[in-house]
């Protein structure tokens, strides 16, 4: 992507019900360019983009298949379809991009007008997702762009990372491999005689090398000096049909079949080089992890949950052990290689040699890393056992009358600020302490009798002098009127606090053009600021 | 009462029934407001809203550590009648004889019983009669004032009135009854603050003790109708948490009736409100996550 090129597999058609040529499609900024798989096809393709008018895809949703609908300028439409809506949607914009520069640059590059740039389909879609979503850039929308103060490119250039930030979330995640790919290497025998076929690509090479590190050594240290390369492959593969054999004569006949080809035993052994990066993932395990307090959070201790074990079985199949194990590891390596994607391009994709030695890069790279994260995570370890260490005579006793620990699980008045919680929290669990000492256990001490006595004298004491006059001192009256910890704005009413911020906020949107129109080059910008100086005004 | 022309009651009259705390072991603990200061602010308030409104009425009820009563009525003939000293209204001398005599009855009532741990005042009680003296109005027709009720409460809340307090509030809140509440304790009160957020009134802590009076007038003058004109203090946040039934404790975290949502803090063979019975636990470390946790939600 990087160059601008772009290449998909795709199927070529001339119309929706052609059934299509395989092949595929190269599209650079300049011209698209397809390439029938059979190289006897004749449905060849390779135009310029200037040539091309239009063109339409099909919506992802739809029951269709991906389809790109390229109209040249004579008329003539190419149909290309794609295996999945992601190769569309990246051929979509690459499209989209060639067209608008196609379109820009017949033209001179003229200095005195609007900076005009037709944005693509898809940013336009962006933009109305986004007008829709936040209500207060409608609005601004409405009162600069509908009337004409601002033109519509103006607006969002000065939004460009809103837009942008979207654009990057949709790509973050990253892919991994297709999963059936891996199990591909099945054989295929001819009924006739005993020979077994197995048909490798670079593709299942790539993934096969990914899986096993050991094979992607050796394959690394043999095959162009020791033995060729199809040599090297009809071993594998003849070690990979052993060891699918299940029966124990098989793994006999292995066995001695390995004692005699060191070749063929470093397929069958375990590998070295997966058992030593599970001991460094091993050593990078929290060593404060509870296994044991987790155990309530499952359900298979319940009845109807899990798989019904059966003990007395299990005790017979002890030779399974071993096999049931490597058959658990082996799922558990599978599903972190196609979880982890893949570093090498589809272009690398040419060769099982090439495929070979983009790997070991890309590994050797990962290694360097590794080993950097390794100190840390030691350093880590360590001092998180060392806090973790408990010191008996340092320990709190365990029955202090506090109340027991509660999690918020939610604040769903979100305008409620934050600190306010914590303090309330605070208030709460004081409360909790001292509810059953009372208020004061000074006063406390004071009888029932006299505390009704008391209580008495009071009333009297109004009904004799009457109320306080003034019943409220001036200065207490400031102090409740200063302290109802409510800014400005939150006293006016509501209608005007959001014409206030909607002012604020238009006021804002013009600041922004003004000084973005700095320095003054062009005519355009000169009425541009005089215009927004008017208006601020 | 009922001479009075029935169109004159518009949205803007007011029955407003005042729920004072007289807890002797409040008020003699209470440094920072005394009671007879209290009294003044509260009898200036109660009478500002009767001349803010010709038609608007005032009952006050008295809620001590035995009992409560009513004592004041502004409907009532018979409050106007008092003896005029010349140095009060008939209105503070009339309130202030019958909480006299309120205290005495509830200091008498006193020695006949045991005390509690948590010297609360009996809320749910002057609640449950402020209630029941808005529902006469409701009955009495037609046109009636606007009823709430406030709260004037300074002492903690007793979670042994969990029960009654709740339902008081809902019933409030089915009446459409906001039940609005100052708090004059040390810290806040969840009783009153659930009573406010449920019922749609509104709960104030004063800062200041001292200028009580604004505070009332500010704040709790304004009828129902004038509410949605002016900006009144917002919940800040309410403490939601619960007493369970079985000890009366508030507990943040508990077991609670699948039948009847009763709250309790640890495992019961048998719901003690409906009967239902529990099944066992399924083990030790199931039993754990068997705990419902009710926390304070905000």
């Amino acid at each position: 992507m990087a160059s601008g090129q772009v290449s998909k597999r795709v199927k070529f058609k001339s119309s929706v019900k052609d059934p299509g040529t395989p092949g595929r499609l190269f599209l650079t900024l300049e011209r698209l360019m397809f390439k029938p798989n059979s190289p006897n096809s004749a449905t060849k393709l390779n135009m310029e983009f200037r040539f091309v008018k239009n063109h339409k895809y099909t919506k992802e949703g739809s029951n269709k298949a991906p389809m790109l609908n390229l109209t040249s300028s004579q008329g003539v439409s190419y149909i290309f379809e794609f295996e999945s809506y992601d190769d569309l949607h990246v051929c979509k914009e690459c499209v989209g991009k060639a067209l608008s520069k196609t379109g820009e640059t017949p033209k001179p590059i003229d200095t005195s007008e609007v900076p005009s740039e037709q944005p693509s389909t898809e940013e336009l879609l962006l933009r109305m997702n986004m007008l829709r979503e936040n209500g207060e850039l409608q609005k601004l929308h409405m009162r600069f762009v509908s009337d004409g103060i601002l033109t519509e490119a103006e607006f969002w250039a000065t939004r460009k990372k809103l837009l942008g930030g979207n654009f990057s979330k949709k790509s973050k995640q990253r892919t991994g491999l297709k999963s059936f790919v891996l199990s591909d290497t099945k054989p295929s025998t001819d009924g006739r005689t005993n020979k077994v076929t197995f048909t490798l690509t670079p593709e299942i090479v790539r993934e096969v090398f990914a899986e096993k590190p050991a094979v992607h050594q050796a394959y690394l240290n043999l095959v162009p000096r020791k033995m060729s390369e199809r040599d090297f492959w009809s071993k594998y593969c003849r070690a990979e049909y052993l060891h699918h054999a299940k029966n124990a004569n098989a793994g006999a006949a292995a066995a001695a079949e390995a004692a005699e080809d060191e070749e063929l035993a470093l397929f069958l052994k375990p590998d070295d080089i997966l058992a030593s990066e599970t001991r460094r993932k091993i050593r990078c395990v929290d060593p404060t992890l509870d296994m044991e307090a987790d155990e309530g959070d499952d359900y298979t201790h319940l009845p109807d949950h899990g798989i019904v074990r059966d003990g007395s079985k299990e005790i017979t199949e002890s030779q399974h052990e071993h096999y049931r194990r490597t058959l658990s590891q082996e799922l558990n390596r599978h599903a972190a290689v196609v979880l982890q994607g893949t570093p090498i391009d589809e272009e690398q994709l040419k060769d099982t040699q090439s495929v070979a030695e983009a790997l070991k890069l890309s590994k050797q790279g990962q290694n360097a890393s590794n080993e950097e994260t390794d100190m840390n995570t030691n350093q880590d370890r360590l001092s998180r056992i060392s806090k973790m260490i408990e010191i008996d005579d340092l320990q709190a006793s365990s029955d202090l009358p506090l109340a027991p620990l509660s999690i918020k699980i939610c604040d769903f008045e979100s305008r409620i600020p934050r600190d306010y919680f914590d303090s309330q929290q605070a208030t709460a669990l004081k409360n909790s302490r001292d509810t059953s000492i009372g208020n004061d256990p000074v006063k406390r001490i004071l009888s029932a009798e006299e505390s009704y006595a008391s209580l008495r004298d009071s009333i009297s004491h109004v009904k004799t002098t009457g109320l306080i006059n003034p019943i409220i001192t001036p200065e207490a009256a400031v102090k409740v009127l200063s302290n109802h910890g409510l800014s400005f704005l939150d006293t006016l009413p509501n209608t005007s606090k959001e014409e206030l911020l909607y002012h604020w906020t238009s006021l804002q949107e013009l600041l922004r053009h003004y000084w973005s129109s700095y320095p003054i080059t062009t005519a355009y910008l000169y009425t541009k600021v005089n215009d927004v100086i008017l208006l601020s005004e | 009462m009922t001479s009075v022309p029935s169109k004159l009651y518009s949205d803007d009259v007011s029955l407003v029934v005042v729920l004072l705390d007289t807890n002797p072991f409040f008020w003699t603990a209470s440094s920072s407001l005394p009671f007879s200061q209290f009294l003044s602010h509260v009898m200036a308030f109660v009478n500002s809203i009767l001349l803010l409104n010709q038609l608007n009425q005032v009952v006050v009820i008295a809620s001590g550590y035995n009992t409560c009563d009513y004592i004041y009525d502004s409907s009532s003939d018979a409050s106007q009648l008092g003896p005029e000293n010349g140095k009060m209204p008939s209105l503070y001398s009339n309130l202030l004889q019958k909480l006299e005599d309120f205290m005495i009855k509830d200091e008498k009532l006193g020695k006949e019983q045991s005390q509690r741990a948590i010297k609360s005042s009996l809320l749910s009680g002057s609640m449950s009669m402020a209630l029941c003296y808005i529902q006469r109005v409701f009955r009495s027709g037609p046109f009636h004032p606007q009823p709430r009720i406030l709260c004037l409460q300074g002492s903690p809340d007793g979670p042994e009135q969990y029960v009654a307090v709740m339902n008081a509030i809902f019933s409030a809140q089915r009446s459409m009854v906001p039940i609005d509440s100052c708090y004059v304790g040390a810290h806040n009160s969840a009783f009153l603050q659930q009573a406010s957020y449920i019922t749609g009134g509104v709960y104030v802590k004063p800062q200041h003790l001292d200028g009580l009076f604004q505070y009332l007038t500010t704040v709790f003058a304004t009828d129902l109708h004038s509410r949605s004109f002016i900006q009144l203090p917002r919940p800040a946040g309410v403490d939601f948490r619960a007493s369970c039934f079985c000890h009366k404790t508030t507990i943040d975290m508990g077991y609670i009736c699948s039948v009847c949502l009763s709250i309790f803090c640890n495992h019961h063979k048998k719901c003690s409100t409906c009967g239902s019975v529990f099944g066992q636990a399924q083990s030790d470390t199931s039993s754990a996550s068997d705990l419902k946790r009710k926390a304070p939600e905000t």
